[in-house]
């Protein structure tokens, strides 16, 4: 990383990286509408602006040569990290429930969901 | 099907029909799959939550090496390949009965990969390619009928589930559906799953789309998914429907073809036999796969449980111990299939031959006896809870006609209420069977005298003499309270009415 965190983040910048990066505010309309988020046309050109700043920072670590270097998933050194399948004490009905806006019985109730889609 | 042969016979037009299924199978442990609440069904809805099936901030999955181990048996015995290394990811979709609004599924290192499962058909054994085999967990459940609100349960929320894909190899609705059966046997032999269709605990996902040929040049319909089917029934019906549906919406629009036309959700709805189009949000497949930076990788060889679940041999598959049954016992083939239906019921069987019970004869006690008690009290035979010794013991009075065949029965009963043994139990009913002879003889000719009508059949007509020995064999039984040996009193029926015969002649 050669390049100091404010003169990336100039203005100037951002924009020369625009011109080659896919971030664009037609892919921050799809993400927000898979995420479930309202956000007004400013909102977007501003969200455009700030991941490409931010995918653009990420972006440093391709000038490393990982050449030889396995592909991981994760930083830590474990694997099977396991427990035993024996039951430990759940909530109760009332404590799953207390910041819930809306319930029925022990239920918690949501806005009406129209279509069943899903996983 | 008519429907569909009739179609098949217009000219010119020949069609095969392509399916491939997703099934999910719930794994058989106390727990879920990334945290220590029970798995019950129909608990107090809510009641088997915590901070990690919520899905509240904070909160860290830990692995149930159950569920681990289970997910490996069972891919062994579809042939897998089970990796050295798999990992997690986040399957990201909204919905109200996911509340981290990410699934942890198995994205590009599934635990088991390219197996196979044997088939039987009418045509013999088909073969039916695995593509994977996924842990994954489940979401909870929605309720929609409520007005003004939908209700969300989150007890099943994290239920180990094991998602099998398969080749696009199956052919026929018939042949979904036996594979469905024969997955269901094989998981709830190896003990991997309960496999109960009431619970919902496997749920089946049909791919169907038709490879139709007319004038040498073959035409694609566009794959259908038919979601969330809970029954066998439902599967075979769902793609009955789907290849008729499919069929009759290409004839009337040639252009609905693969390719030219989306991948159609369809929904199957029981009351009317149909599938019907599901209302799909544009992009709802985009599912940015990630991994789960909460979990590490499963490492199969670097874990002792589970390399030891690996290396363990596969057990005896059903098909194979049926044949084993007939071979080594001299069963019938469908004595042993009675007997292998639960797996606990026919290593019961197993023990009890080795307690030294006459096989054939503990073969039908087990189909005669045990099982009308079993049914009595809606168990199986070995949640009756007898022991095999005790079962092999009963074996081996009625091969030595200690007691006959008939008051086993009332032994046997008398043994679900007692921990004596069967002989003591005889003894005390008055069951033992009486080898002396003079008592035999007054039972014989009590018999003989109440039921002239009988004796008048055997001696003028012997097209029913046959039968009517067997009902006075009967009569004996019943006056000596089955006592008696049905075998010798059958002798000596013919020996008296023989007699009789002598002096009338
Ligand atoms: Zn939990």
């Amino acid at each position: 990383m050669t390049e100091d965190c404010a003169s990336f983040f100039s203005r100037k910048r951002l924009e020369d990286r625009l011109v080659d990066t896919p971030i664009d505010e037609s892919q921050v309309r799809h993400v927000a509408q898979l995420a479930r988020l309202k956000l007004s046309d400013d909102e977007i050109r501003q969200h455009t602006v700030d991941l490409v700043a931010i995918l653009g920072y990420v972006e440093q670590l391709s000038e490393l040569n990982t050449d030889g270097i396995a592909e991981t998933t994760h930083p830590l050194p474990l694997c099977n990290v396991l427990r035993d399948d024996e039951p430990q004490p759940s909530l109760t009905p009332d404590q799953a429930l207390a910041n819930a806006p809306q319930k029925r019985d022990t239920f918690f109730g949501v806005p009406k969901v129209l279509n069943q889609e899903g996983g | 099907m008519s429907a569909l042969k009739r179609s098949m016979t217009e000219p010119g037009i020949t069609f095969r029909t392509i399916i491939g299924l997703e099934v999910h199978v719930q794994l058989r442990t106390k727990t879920k799959l990334f945290c220590g609440c029970l798995l019950e069904f129909a608990a107090l809805p809510n009641s088997l939550t915590c901070p990690v099936c919520l899905g509240l901030p904070g909160a860290l999955p830990v692995m149930n090496r159950e569920a681990v181990r289970l997910a490996i048996r069972l891919g062994k015995a579809l042939n897998c390949t089970i990796a050295d290394f798999a990992k997690w990811d986040r399957k990201s979709y909204y919905y109200p009965d996911l509340p981290k609004n990410y699934q942890i599924s198995q994205y590009d290192k599934p635990l088991c990969q390219e197996g196979w499962l044997d088939v039987p058909g009418e045509d013999g054994v088909g073969r039916v390619g695995i593509q994977r085999a996924h842990l994954e967990e489940d979401a909870g459940k929605n309720i929609h009928d409520t007005p003004g609100c939908t209700l969300v349960d989150l007890n099943r929320t994290g239920t180990p589930l094991l998602e099998i894909v398969t080749r696009p190899d199956l052919t026929s609705a018939d042949q979904a559906y036996a594979f469905c059966t024969e997955l269901q046997k094989l998981a709830t032999y190896l003990s991997v799953s309960e496999g109960s269709m009431q619970k919902g605990q496997m749920r089946f996902e049909p791919n169907v789309n038709l490879a139709i040929v007319r004038d040498g040049i073959e035409y694609r319909t566009p794959i259908s998914e038919i979601k969330n089917l809970n029954s066998f029934k439902a599967v075979r019906a769902a793609i009955e429907y789907e290849t008729r549906r499919q069929l009759q919406d290409w004839m009337a629009d040639n252009s609905y073809l693969f390719g030219e036309r989306p991948h159609e959700n369809r929904g199957w709805n029981d009351g009317r036999q149909v599938t019907e189009l599901q209302r799909s949000k544009e992009q709802a497949h985009d599912y940015r796969y990630f991994p789960d930076p909460d979990l590490v990788s499963v490492e199969v060889g670097r874990n002792a449980a589970l390399q030891g679940e690996l290396n363990r041999p596969i057990d005896e598959l059903p098909v194979a111990r049926c044949l084993r049954f007939q071979a080594e016992y001299g069963l019938s083939a469908n004595d042993a299939e009675t007997i292998l239906a639960e797996r606990a019921t026919a290593d019961l069987f197993e023990r009890a031959v080795e307690a030294g019970a006459p096989p054939k004869v503990a073969a039908k006690q087990f189909v005669n006896v045990w099982s009308k008690l079993a049914n009595e009290y809606r168990r199986s035979i070995a949640e009756l809870g007898i022991e095999a010794k005790r079962i092999g013991a009963l074996a081996k009075m009625v091969e030595q006609n200690t007691v006959s065949a008939s008051a086993a029965k009332t032994v046997a009963a008398a043994m679900l209420d007692s921990t004596d043994g069967p002989d003591f139990l005889a003894e005390q009913l008055g069951l033992i069977q009486v080898v002396d002879e003079e008592e035999l003889a007054k039972w014989v000719d009590a018999a003989i005298a109440a039921n002239e009508k009988a004796v008048q059949t055997i001696l003028t007509n012997p097209k029913k003499a046959k039968a009517s020995e067997g009902f006075l064999r009967g009569q004996v039984m019943k006056i000596s309270s089955g006592k008696a040996d049905p075998g010798r009193a059958g002798e000596l029926i013919a020996k008296r009415v023989a007699g009789l015969k002598d002096q009338e002649d």
